[in-house]
């Protein structure tokens, strides 16, 4: 790694940092109902949208009420993405007249938008109008993000109450993560995106012209539109000019805003932000990956401040950012080291002042290898899954550092919302095997770990690894499924691998060189996205009802404190122990042996 | 159920409106009125204001006397603003190694004078197949084969390079890198 | 008889045979199915067997020799777990069988009619039921618990209790109940048998180690679904592995894929099956840990609940202090000679029994020598304690004197017509500020002074109540004494809390606001009026000297009687939880190098650059898998010691104490079975088996 890619590292990592605790503060405000500055122009809107909702904020909900609340929420939202997509040709805002898309991909892309994971099984600027855009999956990118952080706020409610049975309002934690945190949050960041380039406009396509023509191949059609086939069966060729290029443009600003900020993913266009419109320049590279971990990073002060103990929160944040560096500085330097195949092919990869150098297929010049490879781990600590450069091209080691990271349960960071409370649950278990170890019941911020706490986080930990082992079994067991595989070789396993650790953690980023807009994939994905997403949510919420209704254990010299450094490093062996155990065997077969088919080991 | 049906219906509705009608309205109007260039595509124009292409997305080159951009892999042709894509090949398939060597090959056929080692990212796909920049080095090794073929001094060229050459932003982010868009048009310009 | 503990040495021969038989029992699938982690061993060895016979027949992917090895060690696996089982369980009885035999059996004196002097016929102590009254005579020993109903007696109960001084016994009152195994010294006693044979807290305790009738605990049922969550991960692990080898060798299309018999050894290996192998056996062995001490657990969650204990709520009589207050100085008022005050106070307290009173008379000889005076010679009549006047003296010679707490006499001499002097109030007070107990004399209407009784707080009680601190348990002292008395004696014997002037209720409200607080609460009592604060508290200690109904209102009896015990409690306690999340943190940890070990070995011919992997430079692909699977079962047996003795605790603090033990156990865990499969490899290599 050359300097200048520690120091870029240097400032993300402590721009984040720097940016958690006042946006932290500003968010627990926000979710202990007291007045932020936004008031005075949000308040109203908040208001009436419970009148009309007839929404009483004042109304406790139980655990039950809130989960059946939240699942009605996002049944509905999926049901509209996937009629938009179906019925997208006959509404308006479809300047390129695209088509309704096939109900298996829609099915995915509802799964996947309402669940947060916006794994894209579709190319945007080919498949989406504009409408389905703005109207299905911005919509989804805001609300989706909302119910992770409702059901994070739920959890940490959990904690600071005691002997009751209720845990806050579902419609009040929906509503306030939108339009006090998501929306203002969003509205900023998209402006300056657009500053730096990235479009934001209905107009139709913009054709240009081209400097210099290219000629290309291409199946000739019949007077039929069907493809001509020679005796031999071979499709027909004819020699095409292209004299100009489409430049696809659309309102991408906006949605990139919140793809980012709600660790969505999903992107405006098929690249995401590879795409020189989606993220043209260096600056806008650093705001959109600051985005992806700003929330859930703030949100570890968040909690730390609900529960009446920053250093919680901190503890937390700690954890986070030390497995996310070491990550980092796993990742750069194997994108640096490049690639031994063309090292052999009088092909210059050593960085210097005047290139990036490394392993440069599949990443943009503006971004380079640390840009490119430090945003890799950037979205898959969080859920967050956009791109900005292709990780099916990365390097086998910087390959499986951000499909670990997801196999480990979105939890360095994670989902808004989501992250954190997975991590609280990798905390519980944590405190649950050192309770035991100091010989006391354990304990997690006051509240006992009993056996239905431990069920419960016992299911969200199990899930995912359920979904992406499973899924992976299933995929290269059936012909469609191996047929999709694009890589040979180990490398087309990490594919398939890649693919289920995505959808079942809520990642949705991809090695996009697999075929995964079929039926099969799009079925089986959606299905993991789903399980993933309601399977955690609902038993993190079934913990929280739990923890309000007990007693609250005040803190004595028998009590294992969990902000000391010895508690960040159990939760870190904790979370990496379970991702090590269950994953060693499934990587050993993906991007280890193809690691070491890569460097000639014998 | 029932009763979450209702405020879950109608807090939808309001909730799309606000940020699927509301949302991308303010920002489209504001980028609009702010930066009505960028937000339309970044758009360039000649003196005639003609139309010559967008400054961030890259065309295809590959005649000798124009510089080269990032291999792409869009399709059907390369540089496709209409469908972006990386080549996804993956570091041990041995389509990669095939595909660079044809571009080494190509570049080679190009300056057969030129011995030196071709900086990686003229010969590896971009990841948006779009990409409209290369590195300084990249531009460096072709100045020579457009020199020759244009038959103009490469200082000249080198000048040219360094004026399309965008150092980091903010002096540490990002790369270096120089537009090749910009600088053919540049170049053409200067020729005519 | 002693009632110390039985020292059986950790594998008794008889046990270790009858646990042998045992584990064999233990294999019925009904046994089995109780512990969900070593089902699944249990399974995968049937699995493997029918795989063997498959390979005999010669159809087996692996070679039969290689499959059976590798069965033999699963069940090898299962039936070293039932022996940690059956070996917790063998000893436990026999340290129940020996409490039990402990009580000796005793010739009963069985009274007809429930009364003194009625006829009695000799009948065996263990023939004795419920309700039936016995006499016990001086020498006699008492031939099972019961309740005096009639008579007075001293009874020797250090066989129980170890103090050597005898104690009253007598109708009514807290000191009601006798334990069989003690002595009659003098006198004698009518007592009704209160429990039957085999009602016995002893045999409540051997139902809790044995398999049938054992429930699990509140921690134990937690960390079974913790172990059943990781087996699911790991069943899953190695069930995908199965299609993601197949895949590999059909796009590699070199090699055999993965074989049953390699992924039921993994799968066994990677299941924490050192945790669930020993599981019950910690529990089990947890009890009996108890009985060692001379402790009686009736139910396994309190003996859990022990190590969780925050406050620890004691009676300051017979705990804090010795039974008795002692006199320790005559205090007079102006006017009245310190000796003058002795010897009223030696009158008044000449016909008083109590210790209290003893101990008045034994001063006044001390300080100036009167000599104890026949009571009958005098011709003095005592006026005794009675619970109206709440004051006892002796009217002699026209002379009217009294003793008794300082309101009790005020209100006496008022209404004589005297006035309590004002300075009065100061001397008594001074006296309970030193923590002793002011009994004032008077006679006639005037006071005379003050006798204080001194409380003796029992040696090394301070040390006791620092280490509970450290341990993190608050102790709050329980006296009917008035505030300044308890301030004082609270201050001496270092205790961090107390009630004063206590009633039954307020010990009851006392424990209800701690636990609404979230704090756990333990309590040691033996009196009849402790029986509701004991079923409320959470752990509940009963003295064994105790009444009938404190040891039925706890859910512990302490043999011994002694307060201090519930700090061995608590480490037992501590040390069962402690024990299986070390053992848990280690089996997960071992999992690391048993990947290392059969990784590799599992894809040897699919991709040979794994041996990069084999860091441990395991011999062969077979010999890695089977000293994987070998080291797997032997670690059982190796950690049945530990399992048993339970991991030490220390009161260091839970940090300190998390650390250490995640750096045995956790540290360890990682490293130990690198050099444990590495050494069975070589050992299998010598031995020319691979």
């Amino acid at each position: 790694m050359t300097s200048n890619s520690y120091f870029q590292v240097i400032v993300y990592v402590v721009t984040l940092l720097a940016l958690a605790k006042p946006l932290g503060w500003y968010m627990a405000r926000v979710y202990e109902g007291e007045s932020v500055g936004l008031n005075r122009l949000l308040a109203p809107i908040e208001r009436l949208m419970y009148r009309l909702s007839g929404v009483n904020p004042k109304e406790e909900m139980r655990w039950t009420d809130y989960a059946v609340g939240l699942l009605v929420f996002n049944l509905l939202g999926a049901l509209a993405v996937f009629a938009l997509q179906r019925l997208q040709a006959s509404l308006p805002f479809n300047p390129q007249h695209l088509s309704g898309i096939s109900p298996d991909s829609a099915f995915n892309t509802a799964a996947s938008f309402a669940t947060n994971t916006n794994w894209q099984g579709y190319s945007g600027e080919v498949t989406m109008s504009y409408l389905t855009q703005i109207l299905g999956l911005t919509v989804q990118n805001f609300v989706s993000a909302a119910t992770g952080m409702a059901v994070l706020v739920a959890l940490i409610r959990g904690f600071t109450r005691r002997n009751v049975d209720t845990i806050g309002n579902f419609w009040v934690d929906l509503t306030r993560s939108t339009l006090y945190i998501l929306m203002p949050l969003s509205l900023i960041l998209a402006l300056v995106l657009a500053g730096q380039g990235v479009v934001q406009t209905f107009n139709s396509y913009q054709a240009v012209p081209l400097v210099e023509t290219v000629s290309y191949e291409q199946p000739k059609l019949g007077v039929d539109g069907v493809a001509l086939q020679d005796a031999g069966g071979k499709p027909v060729m004819e020699s095409v000019e292209a004299k100009e290029q489409v430049v696809a443009v659309g309102p991408a600003a906006s949605q990139v805003a919140i793809k980012q900020l709600g660790t969505n993913g999903g992107g405006f266009f098929n690249v995401n932000s590879a795409h020189p419109l989606e993220n043209p320049t260096p600056l806008s590279n650093f705001l959109e990956m600051l985005s992806i971990l700003l929330i859930p990073g703030a949100l570890c002060y968040t909690f730390g401040m609900m529960v009446g103990d920053t250093r919680q929160g901190w503890a937390i944040l700690t954890a986070m950012t030390l497995v996310f560096v070491v990550l980092v500085f796993i990742a750069v330097p194997a994108e640096q080291s490049g690639n031994p195949a063309l090292a052999a092919l009088s092909v210059d990869q050593s960085a210097s002042i005047s290139q990036s150098g490394g392993n440069m297929e599949g990443k943009e010049t503006r971004f380079g290898i640390t840009n490119s490879a430090l945003w890799a781990v950037v979205t898959t600590a969080a859920s967050n899954g956009s791109v900005n450069a292709m990780h099916d091209s990365f390097t086998p080691i910087g390959g499986m550092v951000p499909m670990w990271l997801m196999q480990i349960g979105e939890v360095i960071f994670g989902g808004v919302g989501s992250g954190l409370y997975g991590m609280i649950m990798f905390a519980i278990v944590a405190v649950f095997v050192s309770g035991l170890m100091i010989g006391r019941t354990p304990e997690y911020l006051g509240k006992k770990i009993e056996a239905y706490e431990m069920k419960m986080a016992a299911i969200t930990i199990l899930i995912p690894p359920l979904m992406v082992l499973g899924g992976t079994a299933l995929a290269v067991m059936v012909e469609v499924g191996k047929a999709s595989v694009f890589n040979p070789g180990a490398h087309g396993f990490s594919e398939v691998l890649y693919a289920f650790s995505s959808a079942g953690n809520n990642n949705g980023s991809a090695f996009g060189g697999i075929s995964a807009n079929t039926p099969f994939y799009n079925t089986l994905l959606g299905l993991a996205m789903l399980f993933s997403r309601f399977w955690l949510a609902v038993p993190v919420l079934a913990i929280a009802g739990s923890l309000a209704a007990k007693k609250k254990v005040p803190v004595g010299l028998g009590t294992l404190p969990t902000h000391t450094p010895l508690f960040i490093a159990l939760l870190i062996g904790t979370v990496l122990m379970v991702g090590a155990l269950t994953f060693v065997p499934a990587l050993a077969l993906g991007p280890v042996v193809e690691h070491l088919q890569m460097i000639g080991a014998k | 159920m029932i009763k979450h049906l209702k405020p879950a219906i109608i807090l939808f509705v309001l909730l799309s409106v606000l940020t699927g009608v509301i949302y991308p309205a303010i920002v489209t109007g504001l980028a609009q009125l702010l930066f009505p260039s960028q937000a339309n595509g970044s758009l360039m124009t000649d003196n005639n204001g003609k139309t010559t292409g967008s400054s961030l997305i890259g065309q295809p080159f590959s005649s000798f006397g124009h510089f080269w951009g990032r291999p792409s892999a869009t399709a059907p042709f390369p540089y496709n603003a209409g469908a972006s894509s990386g080549s996804n090949l993956g570091p041990t398939n041995p389509a990669l190694v095939d595909a660079v060597k044809a571009r080494i090959q190509a570049l080679k056929i190009a300056d057969p004078d030129n011995k030196a080692p071709v900086p990686v990212d003229l010969i590896t796909a971009s990841g948006s197949g779009l990409d409209p920049q290369i590195s300084p080095a990249a531009a460096t090794y072709q100045i020579n084969r457009v020199a020759k073929t244009r038959n103009i001094r490469p200082e000249i060229l080198r000048a040219l390079v360094d004026a399309n050459t965008e150092s980091r932003q903010w002096g540490f982010l990002g790369e270096p890198r120089v537009n090749v868009l910009k600088l053919n048009l540049a170049m053409d310009q200067l020729s005519h | 008889m002693s009632q110390k503990s039985v020292s059986t040495s950790l594998f008794d021969r008889e046990i270790l045979g009858a646990a042998l038989v045992d584990s064999f029992r233990k294999l019925a699938p009904q046994q089995q199915w109780k512990n969900p982690v070593m089902f699944v061993v249990y399974s995968g060895s049937l699995l493997t067997t029918l795989l063997w016979i498959q390979a005999l027949n010669g159809e087996g992917k692996d070679p039969a020799n290689f499959i059976l090895a590798v069965t033999l060690w699963l069940w090898g696996t299962v039936l070293f777990a039932n022996f940690a089982e059956a070996i917790a369980e063998g000893r436990s009885k026999a340290q129940a069988a020996f409490l039990r035999s402990a009580k000796r059996d005793i010739a009963a004196k069985k009274l007809d009619e429930p009364r003194y002097g009625e006829n009695y016929s000799k009948v065996a102590g263990s023939s004795l039921r419920r309700g039936d009254v016995v006499l016990i005579e001086a020498g006699d020993f008492v031939p099972g618990d019961g309740e005096v109903i009639e008579g007075v007696a001293s009874v020797d109960e250090s066989a129980i209790t170890g103090e050597s001084a005898p104690v009253i016994r007598e109708s009514g009152g807290d000191f009601s109940s006798v334990t069989g195994g003690t002595r009659v010294l003098s006198d004698w006693l009518v007592v009704r048998v209160t429990t039957n044979p085999g009602e016995a807290f002893l045999d409540r305790m051997i139902a809790m180690v044995e398999s049938a009738k054992r429930q699990k605990t509140p921690n134990e049922i937690a960390l079974t679904i913790l172990l059943v969550a990781l087996t699911l991960i790991f069943l899953m692990v190695t069930v995908t592995l199965l299609p993601f080898s197949l895949y590999a060798v059909a796009t590699s299309g070199a090699g055999q894929p993965i074989t049953i018999t390699v992924l039921v050894a993994l799968l066994v290996c990677l299941i924490p099956t050192t945790i669930g192998g020993l599981l019950s056996a910690i529990g089990v062995a947890g009890i009996g840990r108890m009985m060692q001490k001379n402790v009686i657990a009736t139910s396994g969650r309190a003996v859990e609940a022990a190590g969780d204990i925050d406050v620890l709520l004691l009676d300051k009589t017979g705990t804090i202090t010795l039974g008795n207050r002692q006199a320790s100085a005559f205090i007079a008022v102006k006017g009245v000679s310190e000796k003058e005050l002795a010897d009223a106070a030696q009158l008044a307290s000449l016909a008083d029994e109590t210790p209290e009173g003893r101990s008045v008379v034994i001063l006044a000889k001390q300080k100036y020598g009167f000599r104890e005076r026949d009571v009958h010679t005098l011709g003095a009549t005592f006026v005794h304690f009675s619970a109206q006047t709440r004051m006892s003296g002796v009217n002699i010679e026209g002379r009217q004197i009294r003793k008794g707490a300082a309101d009790a006499i005020r209100g006496h001499v008022e209404e004589l017509g005297s006035k309590f002097p004002p300075e009065f109030r100061k001397l008594v007070d001074d006296v309970a500020r030193r923590g002793s107990t002011p009994l004032v004399v008077s006679e006639g209407a005037r006071v005379l002074g003050v006798i204080e009784l001194k409380d003796i707080v029992k040696g090394g009680i301070k040390e006791r109540f620092a280490e509970l601190r450290q341990m993190g348990i608050k102790t709050i002292m329980i006296t009917g004494d008035n505030r300044l008395t308890a301030a004082a004696i609270a201050a001496e014997a270092g205790v961090d809390d107390f009630l004063a002037e206590a009633t039954p209720e307020m010990k009851l409200k006392l424990i209800r606001q701690y636990q609404a607080d979230g704090r756990l609460v333990a309590m040691t009592g033996d009196g009849t009026n402790d029986a509701p604060a004991l079923a409320q508290a959470d752990v509940a200690v009963a003295m064994n000297s105790g009444t009938q109904a404190a040891k039925e209102a706890g859910n512990m009896v302490d043999l011994d009687s002694n307060p201090t015990k519930l700090i061995e409690i608590v480490e037992t306690g501590k040390q069962m939880l402690m024990t299986r999340g070390a053992l848990t943190t280690f089996s997960i940890a071992n999992d690391v190098a048993k990947y290392f070990a059969i990784i590799p070995a599992a894809f040897a011919t699919t991709y040979p650059v794994l041996n990069v992997l084999n860091v441990m430079h395991l011999a062969t692909p077979a010999s890695a898998i089977l000293s994987a699977v070998i080291y797997n079962a032997l670690i059982i047996v190796a950690l049945i010691p530990l399992a048993l003795k339970g991991i030490n605790y220390r009161p260091i603090g839970a940090a300190k104490l998390l650390q250490n033990n995640l750096l045995i156990y956790g540290v360890g865990g990682l490293i130990v079975p690198f050099i444990g499969i590495k050494a069975i490899d070589l050992f299998l290599v010598t031995l020319g088996l691979v």
